[in-house]
């Protein structure tokens, strides 16, 4: 990493450690642009690329952020800026609609939706909800929107919203822009974010390592211990490598990022419950409580693995891509990246 | 002799098949009517006195206890089928459970007629409920570094220190210590004794500790100054660490070390999109594991004590408790702690209770050194 990507990494870091807890994270990056890097300047974004979204949307996982940075900056606003929309400020969702979840019929000028969308990640807290179905992108108010309140097992929102009839002007619908499927999109940023939580339990698991002492001297001094530590390294980094190989693959319009996505997830995926449970198996009970900050990193490990896909569904994806291209694993594995 | 680890097969007496139905019998009308809510790790995190005195007037709780101190008097065998019944089922026994499993057979063992007079009976009725004070903050896998001490009085004794992860201790009767009244000596195993502290009691707090699921089921508890009566001493002092490890092999080879997350497997099996060869793999696995926990089940009614086949059947069983976990995974279906489909709830109790499992009771590091160590090669 170059020296200025070293400094985006600390300059976003200190701002997101100092925010545990307190409100008014959002505002302060939001004003330093941070929420839109990798979005092009022309369209209201940061500008920047894909290694530097990566940077920041790994520490706001590291330090368990609590705002939608994912969805803001790797969803909504890339696709509300493709599609030609504007791109407002303030926190963002987007969804895209399964098979008969909602309905957008044309009224007049404008259009009408009608549907529920489950689960949508911070949807109550986003001033617009992007809305993909039909071929379609919808920017919708979010306060004509109704919400369910559900959450993820590490307390994010995922409410599920209601569109009761809500008119939408023409100028807040736009045909779906070329380019990566919000699935697509989604699931690579999860994958980013599991990064950001799998470094934070191996950083927990190496200080409690050196700092817990059984039988005379500290639990990292055991074979077993270091194993796990080892393990869990070598996991992290390459759930960290995947994750930013695929989104320079998915970044670049040249491309099919579909492979670099699915091979990323799903190692991702698995790693991120290999991690999860080697973290604890170091830790011992104190891990297993509420007050230990473990709990924040492994908490959303399990939920963000399977959020849009976990290891499972990609593989699948992934093997079909296999067959259907009548391609061997090997020329899937090979094809260049840039 | 070549050193190994071995399990001589056992049988369930066929009589027990009886037991059995009527266990599932009463679990589908409690069920039914509402009378739980099936969890998974239901004996660590399901607590429900009412269920528990509910089993106890079915004679299901102190099943091997002499029917003089209110037990069902009937065998460790008889006891192993209501179990593994209730565990699949992911019924509520939590509250009993540690009274239930080892106070009773240590206070069978170990009381004094007095003793046994008082606790057993309503053990056996699920009125009493015990936790176990071995843990302490500095003391978890390197259990003879306890501090906690008990010092003589007039009378009796005066304990002091602090015992962390006490399950239950907050809806306790009692909590039987593990306390140092000598000098731990060359092996370091001397000087430990077992005491039975009744609660409440002015002398001890219980603060609870919540886990990471938002649940209270673990607690410190800490002693200032506890008086615990000479006639509440179990067993001999100066004996307390052979007492605590003659338990290990109840505690660690019950069909509790593979059942955690049976009722997920049960559940997903259910479903549409369940991968018959990988229900099939699991079903397999659990056949095996439960065959080995018989098997030391039977020994131990024997009077043997197998602590290495014991110790393989924790490591390997709560390994296992993993694998229905990542199977019921490949639903893709997001786990949902607060769902009402029982499902996606179980699954998200599954995994944020799944760190537990190779923790408690000897963790598995710990429990594949003893097996090592039976193989000769430590
Ligand atoms: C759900 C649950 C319920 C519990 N209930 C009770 C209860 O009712 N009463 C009670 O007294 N206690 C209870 N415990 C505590 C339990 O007994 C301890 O968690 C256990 O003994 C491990 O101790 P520790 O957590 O301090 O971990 P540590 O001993 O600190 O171990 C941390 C890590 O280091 C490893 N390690 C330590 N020593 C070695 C070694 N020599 N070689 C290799 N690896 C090593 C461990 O395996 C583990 O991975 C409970 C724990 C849990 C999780």
């Amino acid at each position: 990493m170059n020296s200025d990507l070293h400094l985006l990494e600390n300059t976003a870091s200190d701002i997101f450690a100092g925010y545990r807890d307190r409100p008014g994270l959002w505002e302060e990056i939001e004003d330093t642009g941070l929420t839109l890097v990798g979005v092009p300047e022309k369209a209201g974004g940061s500008g920047g690329d894909s290694t530097e979204a990566v940077i920041i949307l790994r520490a706001a996982a590291y330090h368990c952020a609590e705002i939608p940075l994912a969805e803001t900056q790797w969803l909504a606003a890339p696709l509300l800026a493709a599609a030609g929309l504007p791109v407002p400020a303030g926190p963002l969702t987007a969804a895209e609609a399964a098979h008969d979840e909602v309905r957008l019929t044309a009224d007049g000028d404008g259009w009408v939706l009608d549907g529920t969308l489950p689960q949508v990640p911070w949807a109550r807290q986003a001033g617009r909800i992007v809305v993909v179905t039909d071929g379609r992108l919808c920017s919708v108010d979010a306060s004509h929107c109704t919400f369910e309140t559900h959450h993820n097992l590490a307390g994010e929102p995922r409410d599920d919203v209601t569109f009761d009839s809500v008119y939408l002007t023409a100028a807040d619908v736009a045909a779906l822009p070329e380019g990566p499927s919000l699935r697509l999109r989604a699931a690579l940023a999860r994958t980013v974010q599991l990064a950001g939580a799998a470094r934070r339990a191996l950083d927990h698991s190496l200080r409690y390592a050196g700092e817990r002492r059984q039988f005379g001297r500290p639990i990292a001094a055991f074979q077993a211990v270091q194993q796990y530590l080892a393990e869990m390294a070598g996991e992290v980094a390459l759930m960290d490598l995947g994750a930013q190989v695929a989104a320079a693959a998915l970044a670049d319009p040249r491309q099919d990022s579909e492979v670099a996505v699915a091979a990323a997830r799903v190692n991702a995926c698995r790693a991120a419950g290999v991690v999860a449970e080697l973290a604890h198996q170091i830790h011992g009970a104190i891990g297993t409580t509420h007050e230990h900050d473990l709990r924040r990193a492994t908490l959303r490990l399990w939920s963000w693995r399977e959020e849009y896909g976990n290891e499972h569904a990609w593989s699948t994806v992934l093997g079909r891509l296999t067959s259907a291209a009548s391609e061997d694993p090997w020329h899937l594995v090979t094809a260049p990246t840039t | 002799m070549k050193a190994t680890v071995f399990f001589e097969p056992g049988t369930l007496p066929p009589e027990t098949e009886r037991l059995r139905a009527e266990v599932r019998e009463f679990l589908a009308a409690e069920e039914a009517s509402g009378g739980f809510t099936p969890v998974a790790d239901s004996w660590v995190s399901g607590a429900d006195p009412v269920f528990s005195r509910k089993l106890g007037e079915r004679g299901w709780l102190g099943m091997a206890v002499p029917r003089k101190y209110g037990g069902a008097e009937r065998t460790a065998l008889e006891r192993f089928v209501v179990i593994e019944e209730l565990l699949a089922a992911g019924a509520p026994v939590a509250a009993h459970w540690i009274a239930d499993r080892q106070i009773a057979p240590a206070l069978l063992q170990h009381g004094t007629e007095a003793q046994k007079e008082r606790f057993l009976p309503g053990i056996a009725s699920g009125r009493t409920l015990f936790s176990i004070g071995l843990s302490e903050p500095d003391s978890g896998s390197d259990l003879a570094s306890v501090r906690t001490k008990a010092t003589r009085t007039e009378g009796g004794w005066l304990v002091e220190g602090t015992k962390i992860w006490t399950t239950g201790a907050h809806i306790a009767d009692a909590v039987v210590a593990l306390v140092r009244t000598g000098p731990a000596g060359e092996s370091r195993h001397e000087g430990l004794s077992q005491m039975i502290v009744t609660l409440p009691d002015d002398g001890v707090e219980i603060r609870p500790i919540r886990s990471l699921d938002g649940a209270h089921h673990f607690n410190e508890t800490v002693f200032t100054g506890a008086f615990v009566p000479e006639d509440m001493v179990l067993g001999t002092i100066g004996n307390g660490w052979q007492q605590v490890t003659g338990e290990l092999a109840y505690e660690r080879s019950g069909p509790e070390r593979f059942l955690s997350t049976a009722l997920l497997l049960r559940l997903l099996a259910a479903r549409d999109d369940a991968d018959s060869r990988v229900i099939g793999a699991l079903t397999a696995r659990l056949w095996t594991l439960r065959q080995a926990s018989i098997a030391v089940a039977v020994q131990l009614s024997e009077g043997a004590a197998p602590d290495t086949a014991a110790a393989v059947v924790k490591d390997l069983g709560t390994r296992f408790e993993r694998e229905v976990i990542d199977a019921a995974r490949a639903t893709g279906v997001r786990p949902d702690l607060a769902s009402i489909d029982p499902f996606t709830r179980v699954l998200a109790e599954s995994v944020v209770r799944a760190p537990g499992s190779t923790l408690r009771g000897g963790t598995n590091e710990i429990l594949r050194g003893i097996i090592a160590r039976a193989l000769g090669v430590r």
